[in-house]
């Protein structure tokens, strides 16, 4: 396969970036992209060039690491698929490419294609744990969590925590990511004691990261490569009302 | 170098026990005066970071990746061991231990197994009362699976991603630390070298992989929780940036390592598609409980697997092991797939795959059990190659996927560099030569939350605190070292890239320090490695500067390292003249073509100590002693 890639570069998070367009001429189907981007780079290396920076580690889909945006979809097109399990026998010969980074203004761009996603572990911590000393703790059978709980709370905590549904959101909100982590605890009995102070500290802190507003357009669950749904957000936003109408005491 | 494994005194079963009562304690006010450095945020590091926090210990974490969440034992798909006996199946610690020990071929401490097994069941306690996500039966109590090398079911999972969930839920405990002001944590942080002063750990250097600062830390003690090194394959099951150097760095200042050709190849892995192939994926090994592997019988066969017809198909592992069948344990399934791949019966590209068919069970079971139990994964085996298992075999090839090797640690989980403490894969001592599946997680815990929380403490109480700067010399030196280095790199400026090479010594180790070995072979390698070496650093390039985000610099550093280990794998593969778990020399098998242990020249561990560079390492030997289990051959015929 031909391919005309045009990818955003750009040196340091202070300085403009702009697209650059490479021709690549001999792409196998059977590559994942970021195998793609592999030859690109290995190509610039030997010419004197610099290659694209990108982040990846595990190329399974489950480590979050990767994530670009793809012809203007977070993760390019295929559905519930990350980017490093994405195979060029998606695309056609003779394509043009567009790849560029999250865009988001809690995720700075650091160089090309690597954003800064710290905003994320400062969210989880203000609150995203159950306060549980290593150690001081019940038998695990002494907690039974009926089933469909423990699958709800499954579906949520599946979130690899890439970005793609702040990258997707017109508002640049991270509101699924919030709301997964606020749902997987809350809809566990070991939660119940926190639910409330977590998700106020976690909306907080989303809003003060400069994250923006969820107003419904559910981009992010299209996006999502582990298939997060929106519910959740609705779940997030009743705790948070009884959190600011009732207060954050758990009642027995 | 002094190997004393320090195992207590008196009965297996209290050994644990007694130790901890007689270990020293830090009180709780002077904890916060002592500074530990853990590196690495995997299940190991974060768990003990979290701990050592708790405890109220002035913790500072190092991750190379941008979120501590990011850590490879996050891909662990099947579970965790733990001997619960939740189903009433006739577990017990004694039987984990037991099962882990002979699973090891008998190439691991009883003690230390002993202490892993005792201490499982309070990993799952722990996990599940900080969320995480278990299967659960209707009745809302937790559920239980079968895995390889054992006759119970004490596997917890959570879907096919248990790693993931484990390593969210101590991730999550460190990250509440960090917002207790109790962790300080440096993300895209690589660290380059370890700083030993007056014989102890004391710091690291570290490279800020986003402006290149090139910083020094001065701690107390230092946790080296950087997992394994299957990468020296080029080709593997790990994540890209799994590396040896951090563990192999300390090796250089003095810390044994131990049995580094103990390595892990897993036989149900999507075999590699071109020249590009960047990574293997594993598919889980419970793959095997319903397909039926094959090859055809005749070398070079090129028809489409649905057009072979049964009477000219070889399912080889029933056929060799009619009793386990297509349920062999790893090594033993791995080694048979190459041998028909050898004899030119592979399939697909390159003849490097066999067939995992699952037609039978289909028309056994129906389409829809199969969905249910392996949809996921057939999901990911299409996703990746494009073919539909439900209509056309899966092929599979073997691929490196953990290594049971690393640095020598006491019963303390010290190495030989007081003060330097290893945990999880990075360290040697539960597994062995053989890995069973569902028992990484269950290390990985263990060591961060169990017993890392005992015995640091033991050694911070058991010597004078030492009040180091990074101003010592030492911090100066070593340092200076790190940056000639880098520097080194990006000056070479030489024609090839730093990938090329990295292929080329991970071919290398494939072809000579793989499934089998032989001292022809590894002798070979122990020719070409040097000289390998040396072009590198002759001719690699690496563009761009060090004074900036540099994956380039970062891999070449990391590739340096693999240059230079990958010699040592090699002359360990070579002394230990013998076949145990992973380890197969094809001179040391039985006439049908099994592994032959030799339990009076080799039931020892072999331990490696670094003499200076271009001088041979020196082999040190620490003999196992069995007292409670009979060594036995492992048949499964």
């Amino acid at each position: 396969m031909k391919l005309t890639l045009h990818i955003w570069r750009q040196a340091g998070p202070n300085v403009a970036g702009r697209f650059e367009t490479y021709q690549l001429d001999d792409v196998s189907p059977h590559m994942s992209f970021l195998e793609m981007l592999d030859v690109l780079n290995e190509r610039l290396i030997a010419e004197g060039k610099e290659p694209v920076a990108f982040e990846h580690d595990c190329r399974e889909g489950i480590c979050g690491s990767c994530g670009m945006v793809i012809n203007g979809r977070p993760h390019g097109p295929r559905k519930r698929t990350t980017a490093c399990q994405l195979h060029m026998r998606m695309f056609r010969d003779g394509d043009e490419l567009w790849i560029e980074p999250w865009r988001a203004r809690a995720f700075p761009v650091l160089k090309d294609l690597i954003v800064d996603r710290s905003a994320f572990d400062r969210i989880i911590a203000a609150g995203g744990y159950i306060s549980c000393h290593t150690g001081g703790v019940p038998d695990a059978n002494a907690i039974p969590v009926p089933k469909p709980a423990a699958d709800r709370a499954f579906d949520a905590a599946a979130c690899i925590g890439c970005g793609a549904c702040v990258a997707a959101c017109p508002n640049a909100s991270a509101m699924l990511f919030v709301a997964a982590k606020v749902a997987h605890l809350g809809s566990l009995p070991q939660g119940q004691p926190e639910r409330y102070r977590r998700v106020r500290r976690m909306v907080e802190a989303m809003e003060s990261e400069g994250f923006g507003h969820c107003s419904n357009h559910y981009e992010c669950e299209a996006a999502c490569p582990k298939g997060i749904s929106v519910e959740y957000i609705a779940q997030l936003n009743r705790d948070l009302r009884r959190a600011a109408l009732v207060g954050e005491e758990v009642l027995p | 170098m002094n190997l004393d494994s320090k195992i207590p005194a008196g009965p297996l079963e209290e050994k644990w026990q007694r130790h901890k009562n007689e270990l020293k304690l830090v009180s709780p006010a002077n904890k916060r005066k002592f500074k530990v450095l853990v590196v690495g945020t995997g299940l190991a590091g974060a768990s003990a970071a979290a701990t050592l926090a708790e405890l109220g210990y002035n913790v500072h974490v190092f991750t190379y990746h941008d979120s501590p969440r990011r850590a490879h034992s996050i891909a662990a798909q099947g579970g965790i061991n733990a001997a619960k006996n939740y189903p009433n199946d006739g577990d017990s610690v004694w039987r984990l231990f037991y099962d882990t020990i002979k699973g090891g071929d008998f190439r691991s401490r009883e003690a230390n197994v002993y202490r892993l097994a005792e201490v499982s069941v309070n990993i799952i306690d722990q996990c599940v009362a900080q969320g995480v996500p278990f299967a659960r039966e209707y009745s809302g109590y937790l559920d239980n699976r079968s895995f390889g090398g054992a006759q119970v079911s004490r596997t917890f999972y959570a879907r096919g991603q248990t790693g993931q969930q484990l390593l969210l839920g101590a991730y999550q405990a460190l990250m509440r630390m960090v917002d207790a002001r109790r962790i300080t944590l440096w993300t895209r942080e690589e660290m380059l070298d370890l700083v030993v002063i007056d014989g102890h750990a004391k710091g690291i250097i570290t490279r800020n992989l986003v402006t290149g600062e090139i910083r020094r830390h001065a701690g107390d003690a230092v946790l080296l929780c950087t997992g394994g090194y299957s990468n020296v394959f080029f080709l593997s099951t790990n994540a890209k940036n799994s590396n040896v150097t951090a563990i192999y760095r300390a090796y250089k200042r003095g810390a044994g390592f131990a049995n580094p050709c103990f390595t892990q190849i897993h036989p149900t892995c999507i075999p590699p598609s071109g020249e590009y192939q960047s990574k293997l994926t594993l598919m889980s090994e419970s793959l095997r409980n319903d397909g039926r592997i094959w090859v055809p019988k005749n070398a070079g066969d090129r028809r489409p697997p649905n057009e072979i017809p049964e009477e000219e198909r070889d399912y080889y592992l029933e056929r060799l092991y009619p009793s386990y069948g297509n349920l062999s344990p790893r090594d033993i399934a791995s080694r048979a797939a190459k041998r028909v791949c050898d004899e030119g019966r592979g399939v697909g590209p390159g003849g490097l795959g066999v067939y995992l068919d699952f037609s039978d069970a289909i028309k056994r079971l129906g389409r829809d059990v199969i969905e249910q139990r392996y949809g996921n994964l057939f999901e990911m085996y299409e996703r990746i190659t494009g073919e539909n298992p439900y209509e056309v075999p899966m092929r599979i090839y073997p691929a490196p996927h953990y290594t049971m090797g690393g640095l020598w640690v006491d019963y303390n989980l010290m190495s030989t560099i007081p003060g330097l403490h290893v945990l999880g894969e990075a360290n040697f001592s539960d597994h062995g030569a053989n890995r069973l599946g569902a028992s990484a997680l269950m290390q990985g815990l263990a060591d961060g939350y169990f017993i890392i929380p005992y015995t640091l403490g033991h050694y911070l109480a058991s010597h004078p605190k030492m009040e180091v700067t990074t101003d010592h010399p030492e911090f100066q030196r070593v340092e200076e070292e790190a940056r000639a280095r880098l520097e080194r790199l990006v000056a070479a400026k030489g024609r090839r890239t730093v990938m090329s090479f990295h292929r080329e010594l991970g071919k290398l180790m494939w072809d000579y320090c793989g499934m089998s070995r032989t001292a022809d072979g590894l002798r070979t390698a122990l020719e070409r490695i040097p000289a390998l070496r040396a072009e590198f650093w002759e001719n690699v390039h690496v563009s761009g500067s060090g004074e900036e985000l540099n994956q380039n610099l970062e891999y070449a550093g990391r590739v340096a390292d693999f240059l230079e280990f990958a010699e040592l794998m090699c002359l360990d593969a070579l002394q230990r003249e013998e076949s145990c778990g992973g380890h197969f020399r094809e001179e040391y098998q039985t006439p049908d073509g099994e592994a032959l242990r030799n339990d009076n020249d080799f039931a020892y561990v072999a331990v490696w100590e670094y003499t200076g560079p271009d001088l041979p390492p020196r082999l040190h030997k620490e003999p196992l002693v069995f007292e409670n289990v009979k060594l036995t051959v492992r048949s499964y015929k």
